[in-house]
Order: structure tokens, then sequence, then C-alpha cells
């Protein structure tokens, strides 16, 4: 039963990617249309370069080609402007990990600070409330500034937004945590340490780790906008760098590798997160 | 002071009101003692106070007034001294069977090895009956099953004083009847100072040696003590052909039903000394015999007109 549908599920996807390179392939054919192509021709002569660049939206043959030869060679590096994308990949990975890692030493002790103590969740709340909502890249001139340096700041960016769904789910998965398990600990005078770990920290683990896998998707999310504004290395830079060239067949195979990757980064999650829930 | 193994005085419990004006005490004046290896049972109506009684005996909660003395000692908090089963079982999920007991195990002696703690755990599991369960995640098993894990988590503590909170009040008739035989017989074997609240009429006659009776709250206070004079070599099997199971049965049903309200105001404060409950022993009393006594030093005659009112 269930084989089946996945079979047939499996047949309709392959049916939709069909349609949409078909659909593709149509849209991009060589258009005769004169006004478009002598626009087309100002433009590359105002660029100056090669028109190969300047045809118009490539059709999937071209952006397949991309695909082949970055894939065939990800690690190459032939200059800051020139890098395989698994370099660039490495370059935007380390900063999310790195940012992501820093939130995590913050949000986890603070969140359950938070969680065990009403008074101090009320204290810490108007704070969270007011810092949750701005966008992590508003922070970014700010960040430039005090740190002095493009890839902190990047870092610190990362480090900004993945803060708050994690301080907030470990803050609530650690104070809805069954009063009869903490009564359990009590009576058995486990010592606080062993409490948070043996069972706090359990028992919270799903919801921090929903936490978690929201803050990597944030991150995932805005370390392209952060790496754009900033430069220099990266799968945002990356792209802005293709833009800037006009090779919009590595523009369009960044973006599907940035999907790749951020699915990657989700599946992960979800396995850990499934490692940790428990039925009841 | 007393030579009982615990002594509860003057206990009284209030609950902070939300708004304005304060609470009536849901408990006051209470006041009753456990020797060691007793068996006692309290039974109450619903919200009379019993789980909060528990729960300050326990050291969970503190009480608004009077103390509670255990082997000597104030309860001022939670303790391995005294092992709790919850009514909701209270097994960790993420833990297997093993491990909910361990973890127990592991609190009260620290410096165990992990083999000792492992058989010392599996010989408390084998004696609920679960020693092929001790793999399992407490989701795979059924409700029975789970209040036998929390037994044998409480048991393996070797506390000196087991409190349950109607430990098997979510079971079906079948599981529990089960599980009290095997209460009953690791109680007989272990001689294990045990106070348990239950609903149940026969439950209580089946196990107690005491059976604690409440009046209804607010300001519930312990209306008698009844003495289960049964042999203790009880069966649930045997128990219905005792002549005394019925008398004490039916003191007990006849208090629940009619007599659990009349407890509270001045009127009854005439007759009822809460510091001295009356204890009595409808199992011994003959046939259609008033239903109230109180114990030969404190007569009081009128007693009976003035609580049948
Ligand atoms: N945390 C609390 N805050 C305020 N009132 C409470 C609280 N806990 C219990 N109460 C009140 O105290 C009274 C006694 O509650 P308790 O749970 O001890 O009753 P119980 O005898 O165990 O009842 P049941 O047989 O239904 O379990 C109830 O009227 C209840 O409303
Ligand atoms: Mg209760």
């Amino acid at each position: 039963m269930i084989k089946a549908q996945t079979l047939k599920a499996a047949f309709i996807s392959f049916m939709l990617f069909a349609v949409f390179l078909g659909a593709w392939q149509l849209a991009t054919l060589p258009k005769d249309s004169t006004t478009l192509a002598a626009a087309d021709a100002e433009y590359a002569a105002l660029m100056g370069k090669g028109a190969e660049k300047t045809d118009g939206f490539p059709p999937p043959a071209k952006v397949g080609r991309a695909f082949v030869e970055y894939l065939s060679d990800p690690f190459y590096d032939k200059g800051p402007n020139d890098k395989g994308i698994g370099i660039q990949m490495a370059h935007s990975l380390a900063r999310v990990g790195l940012g992501f890692l820093l939130a995590v030493i913050v949000a986890l002790p603070l969140g359950f600070l938070i969680g065990m103590s009403p008074l101090l969740f009320q204290a810490f709340n108007p704070f969270i409330q007011v810092l949750k909502p701005i966008s992590p890249l508003a922070w970014m001139p700010l960040a430039l500034y005090s740190l002095k340096d493009s890839s902190i700041s990047g870092i610190f960016v990362i480090f900004i937004c993945s803060i708050w769904p994690m301080l907030i789910n470990t803050a609530f998965g650690v104070a809805a945590v069954r009063r009869d398990w903490i009564n359990v600990a009590r009576t058995l005078e486990v010592n606080p340490l062993r409490k948070a770990f043996l069972v706090i920290l359990p028992a919270a683990a799903p919801t921090i780790l929903t936490g978690m896998r929201i803050s990597m998707g944030i991150a995932w999310l805005v370390i392209v906008a952060a790496e754009m504004l900033v430069g220099g290395t990266g799968i945002g830079y990356f792209v802005w760098n293709e833009w800037n060239n006009l090779a919009l067949p590595n523009v369009i195979f960044a973006v599907v590798m940035i999907g790749v990757v951020g699915m990657g980064l989700d599946m992960i999650f979800g396995a850990l997160q499934k490692l940790v829930t428990y039925r009841e | 002071m007393s030579a009982h193994f615990l002594t509860v005085e003057a206990l009284k419990k209030v609950y902070p009101a939300d708004g304005g004006q304060a609470n009536p005490p849901v408990f006051e004046d209470i006041h009753f003692h456990i020797d060691k290896g007793e068996f006692v049972c309290i039974i109450g109506h619903s919200g009379c106070g019993k789980t909060t009684i528990l729960n300050v005996l326990a050291g969970l909660e503190e009480a608004s007034g009077g103390n509670v003395i255990m082997d000597g000692r104030e309860v001022i908090g939670p303790s391995l001294d005294r092992g709790v089963v919850f009514q909701s079982h209270a097994l960790m999920p993420w833990m297997t069977v093993l491990g909910n007991v361990a973890f127990a195990v592991k609190s009260k002696w620290p410096d165990w090895g992990k083999d000792k703690v492992t058989a010392h755990c599996t010989e408390y599991l084998e004696m609920v009956g679960l020693g092929h369960a001790i793999h399992k995640k407490p989701a795979e098993l059924s409700g029975g099953m789970k209040q036998r894990v929390g037994i044998a988590r409480a048991f393996a503590i070797q506390p000196k004083m087991l409190l349950l909170d109607e430990p098997f009040g979510a079971l079906d008739a079948l599981t529990r009847g089960t599980i009290q035989d095997e209460l009953l017989k690791i109680v007989q074997a272990t001689h294990q100072t045990v106070f348990m609240i239950t609903h149940d009429v026969d439950e209580a006659i089946l196990l107690a040696d005491k059976i604690v009776l409440m009046s209804n709250g607010p300001h519930a206070k312990i209306a008698e003590i009844v003495e289960v004079t049964m042999p203790r070599s009880r069966t649930r099997a045997g128990i219905h052909h005792d002549p005394q199971y019925y008398k004490i049965r039916n003191h007990l049903v006849d208090f629940l039903v009619n007599r659990s309200k009349t407890y509270a105001g001045a009127e009854a404060e005439m007759f009822h000394d809460a510091k001295n409950p009356p204890v009595v022993q409808p199992g011994l009393e003959a046939e259609r015999a008033p239903v109230v006594s109180l114990p030969a030093e404190k007569p009081a005659p009128q007693l009976k007109q003035v609580v049948n009112q």
C-alpha cells in the first residue's frame, strides 16, 4: 500500500519535473523578435564583452552544463573571485555552523534558566519580544562597525538570528516539563546537575530541537543575504558575483545548491529530532 | 513525644486565593499516626485533600500549619526515606523500564557499580512480575505494567515508608485485582510501612490495617479511624468469606454516603474531637450494632444521634 503510493508519488514528481523542464525549454527557445535582440545587442555592446552571456534567459541545457562543470570540480581555487562551489559552500557552512554553535552555547543555558524561573522569564520577556522581530541583517552595520571584520560580522548575524527560536523553545520546553517528573526527581533527592541533564533536558529535548531546527532554517536563509552584503567568500557572495558577471546559468546552479544544502541541514535536524522524541 | 513511627499533628493547608478574599483551609486539625510496618489507607470524598496530605507527607508540598514527624525527625522536604508511587505512574518515557528503576537506585546509592544496580533493579522488577520487560520503554507497556514499574521503583530504594496516591485508580478491575494481590504479597513479605490513598472501599479493606476516614472539605478533618480487625493473611479471593468483611464494608460505605458531610461546623465540634478521632472496630461489633462507637476510655453516648441527624 504505502510502497505503491511512494512509487506513484515519485512518478508524479518526475512528471512535474519533466513538464517544468519542457516549459522552460519552450520559453527560452531563440526568439526572432528584433526589438528584444536589438536591446540585447545594445546591452552587449554596452558591456563590451562576449555575446554569449547576453542571449536571454539560459535554456535548461546550458544550466545543465553549469551543473556538470561545477560539480565535476567542486574544490578548485583560482583566486578570490573564482573558487569551486564546494569551497564556497564550505565557507557558508562554516559561518552558519560557528554562529549557530555560539547561539546554542548562549541559548541553551539561558533558556534553561529562564524556563526554570517564572521571575526571570518575566524579566527577560520584554527584551526577547523586542529583539526577536528585528531582521538579523539590520544588525549588520552595527556588527561591521564594532567587530571591524566582515567575516566575523557574518557569524554574528547568524548568531543573532538563530538565538531567538532556540532561546524561546528551550525556555518553554523547560517550563513545561511535567510536574510529575520533577516530583520524582525531588523525592529521589537528585542533585541539580543530574536533574538538569537526566530529567529536564531529555524531557524538553523535543521542544529544544524544534527550536534548533527553526533556527537552522533561518540561519541558512540569512547567510545568503549576509554574504551578498559583506562579500569575500561563501555561496551568497558566489551568487552575487555570478550575477555581476551576468552568468545566469551559474546563478541558477547556485540557487539550486542552496536549496539542496538547506534541505540537507533540515533533514539532519529532523533526524536528531526523531532521535530525542519520546512516545508517552 | 510519641513512640509512633509517623506522627501528624494539627496539620492544616490553605491554598492562597487568586482574588481578594482568603480561601477556607482545605483541611485543618489533622491528627493521626502510623506505626512501623502498618498499612494505612485514607478514604474520603474527592477534593477533601487526600493528595495534599500525601504530598505534605512526601515533603513535596508545605503545610500551612502543624507538622509531620517521621522516625523522630520533622519532615521538611522530599527525602529518599519516603518512596512515592504517583497516581499517573510518572515514569520517564525516554528511559527504559530498567532505566527508570536504575535512576532511582543510583540516586539512593550513587557509588554502586553498574552491575550491582542492574541486579538490584532486576530483582525488584521481577518481584512485580516484569522480569521479561525490563528493556522496554514505558510507552510499550500497558497501564497496569507501568503502574507496576512505578511500584518497583518505589520499593527498590527501600524507603522507610511508602506513599501511594490512588495507584490503581486508572486501571480496569481485573488488572487492579492482580496488582493488589502482588502488592499484598510484597507488603506481607517486607513489612513495609505504607500510606495509601484509595477510592475503593474493597481495596482498602483488603490491604489496610487501619483506614483513615476524612470528612468532606473545606475544613476537612479526620472523622474516624477504622481498624481492620481481620487476620493479616488475607487474600482477595477469600476475604469475602470473612463475616467481618461486610460489617467493615457497610460501615465505610455508610460513612461515605451519609456521614462524611456532618463533620463541619460548630455543632460537630461539640461531639467530635479532631485531636483524638474515634477509633472503631466495626468488624468486631455485634450484628446491627450502632454504627459509631468510641474507644472505651472516651464514652460519648449522645454521639450517634447527633451524627445521624
Ligand atoms: N495547587 C492548588 N491550588 C489551589 N487549590 C488547590 C491546589 N491543589 C489542590 N487544591 C484544592 O485543594 C483541595 C484538595 O485537593 P486534593 O487534590 O488534595 O484532593 P483529593 O482529596 O486528593 O481529591 P481526589 O480524590 O479527587 O484526588 C481541592 O479542593 C482543590 O481544589
Ligand atoms: Mg487526589
